[in-house]
């Protein structure tokens, strides 16, 4: 099972605009993403990940190629929602309380009173931050926003989890602390998360492979397997292959000076 | 022995200083008119120039009592009720429609301006021709000038929904009753309700500027009735009215928004 491709990205592009004119986003992309694993994209601004993210989640349909999510079409995979999604910003409802946010997704499927409050205690309880629930996002720090929104995308519990930049906007150290929150999140549920990140520690810290990308029009210029041992941990960054792979995926995004 | 503090010495206490406005207020009240009565005492203004408040006091009670101010007042108080609720309807279902599709509000947009941009004393006497019912014919023209600030700030309202908003509701598979009632509505009604604060004030305007100009009956007639008399208490009774009308109409609107918004935070 571990090696079962459960995204298959086909040669996809995708052209904004008109066919003339337009703008090329992403180039003959393929990527295969493996059921539980943390696959990190990485690659400068404007390079196509969120329009990658987005047509996997079905929110946007690609120009060309296919997209295979869990064995069906994206749009399949939405109604079945297969994928949580997360923004960059927390995305929450100011009207409504941390636990009612949480809330919100079982609310759309129907769900009965009793058992969606049951799941948004035990996602409270896996985010530690219960004593919050009936706190309204604006009693809350841009941190503990963005760990409820995570929480509210687990909600269905789907099969994977999308992340656009979701720590991009916060302080270095709440970003730390969130990263291992997720690790932390990731090893107890086993979804499978896509998660695109600027920060290349981050990748490298976080993932099992990072995808790198080159500017625009996207492409995926190579994936690197991290190859570090888990779980992971600050003694991690004293790992010599630490540094190494930092330096190849930087390498890979064109950063290095030339000798 | 007590401590010398300066500060609690000049404090008021504390039941005073919470409810400072609830004395202030009624004192700059009596202020004002004692200033009006003496200004009249000392000029020896006569009463059709300028009226003491006892007189116009005296004028409001005599027309209460008479039933006349009652009749009027109900009948002001039915045209800005139909009135507002003519264009609270129209607003939120073309608004939303608008707000929907840009396409439409290119369309649409410049007849609604130009009804915004031609001044009501020019329509009026069309929709006289037109309708020439009393109250409804009122209604509907003051409504012509209610609608537009509650269509615009529903439009406004409803496009400030961000699109990963929608784009969350979409992975969720929700449908466009769920996208209208979880989302859009609770998102726009802040900015919507701005729009009803504005739109009560111009129901009043409107009506009162249509029964001026048109009507035999209200309270804008009765401000006409009033001048042709030279019963200048019974003018300045009627614009009291008029002005207590208006505010108690503006505080139950603000008092509804505060329990709407109350609602939208507890109730899903
Ligand atoms: N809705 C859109 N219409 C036109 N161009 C777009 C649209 N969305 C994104 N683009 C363009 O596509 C390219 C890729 O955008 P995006 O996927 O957001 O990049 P990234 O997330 O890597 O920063 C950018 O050059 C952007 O300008
Ligand atoms: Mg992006």
């Amino acid at each position: 099972m571990d090696h079962h491709s459960l995204i298959e990205i086909e040669a996809v592009s995708k052209h904004y605009g008109p066919a003339r004119d337009g703008v090329l986003a992403l180039r003959d992309v393929s990527l295969r993403i493996r059921a539980g694993e943390f696959l990190s994209i990485i690659g400068p601004s404007g390079c196509g990940k969120s329009t990658l993210l987005k047509m996997i989640g079905d929110l946007l349909a690609p120009s060309a190629g296919r997209i295979v999510v869990n064995g069906k079409t994206p749009e399949a995979a939405r109604r079945a929602r297969e994928c949580g999604i997360v923004f960059q910003t927390p995305t929450l409802m100011e009207w409504r309380s941390v636990a009612q946010n949480i809330e919100l997704p079982l609310e759309i499927v129907g769900a009965p009173r009793a058992e969606r409050q049951q799941r948004a205690n035990a996602l409270l309880d896996l985010i530690r931050l219960r004593e919050f629930a009936a706190r309204f996002p604006g009693e809350l720090s841009a941190g503990m926003q963005m760990q409820v929104s995570i929480a509210r995308a687990l909600a269905f519990r789907p099969a994977i989890l999308l992340m656009d930049e979701p720590f991009g906007a916060l302080d270095e150290i709440t970003r730390e602390r969130l990263g291992r929150e997720l690790l932390d999140l990731w090893t107890k549920t086993r979804v499978t998360i896509v998660f695109i990140t600027h920060s290349v520690p981050e990748a490298v810290r976080l993932s099992d492979r990072v995808a790198v990308m080159s500017p625009r029009p996207g492409r995926i210029e190579r994936v690197l397997a991290i190859d570090l041992p888990r779980p992971r941990s600050a003694a991690t960054r004293d790992l010599p292959r630490y540094w190494e792979l930092l330096r190849e995926v930087r390498a890979a995004l064109g950063l290095n000076e030339p000798k | 022995m007590r401590t010398l503090d300066w500060n609690s010495e000049m404090r008021l206490p504390t039941f005073v200083r919470a409810h400072i406005q609830y004395i202030l207020i009624p004192f700059a009240l009596g202020l004002f008119l004692l200033l009006w009565e003496t200004i009249i005492i000392v000029n020896r203004f006569p009463a059709f120039i300028l009226p003491t408040p006892r007189e116009v006091a005296h004028s409001f009670g005599a027309n209460w009592q008479s039933g006349i101010f009652p009749r009027h007042l109900a009948i002001t108080l039915f045209e800005i009720g139909l009135g507002f609720s003519i264009a609270f309807t129209f607003a939120t279902s073309v608004g939303y429609l608008l707000a929907k599709s840009p396409l439409l509000e290119k369309i649409v947009s410049p007849y609604l301006i130009a009804t915004q941009a031609i001044p009501i004393v020019a329509i009026a006497p069309l929709i006289i021709i037109w309708i020439n019912t009393g109250s409804v014919q009122n209604a509907l023209i003051a409504a012509l000038i209610t609608f537009f600030p509650m269509l615009v700030n529903t439009i406004i309202g409803v496009r400030s929904v961000r699109e990963e908003y929608r784009a969350l509701m979409r992975s969720y598979a929700a449908n466009r009753w769920q996208v209208f009632a979880k989302l859009e509505v609770p998102a726009a009604l802040p900015i919507f309700l701005g729009g009803v604060r504005v739109g009560i004030t111009l129901a009043v305007i409107g009506v009162i500027v249509v029964e001026l100009m048109w009507a035999d009956r209200g309270l804008g007639f009765l401000i006409n009735f009033a001048q042709g008399h030279l019963d200048t208490p019974l003018l300045f009774a009627t614009v009291a009215a008029l002005s207590a009308m208006a505010i108690g109409l503006y505080l139950t609107v603000v008092f509804i928004e505060k329990i709407i918004l109350r609602w939208r935070r507890s109730v899903q």
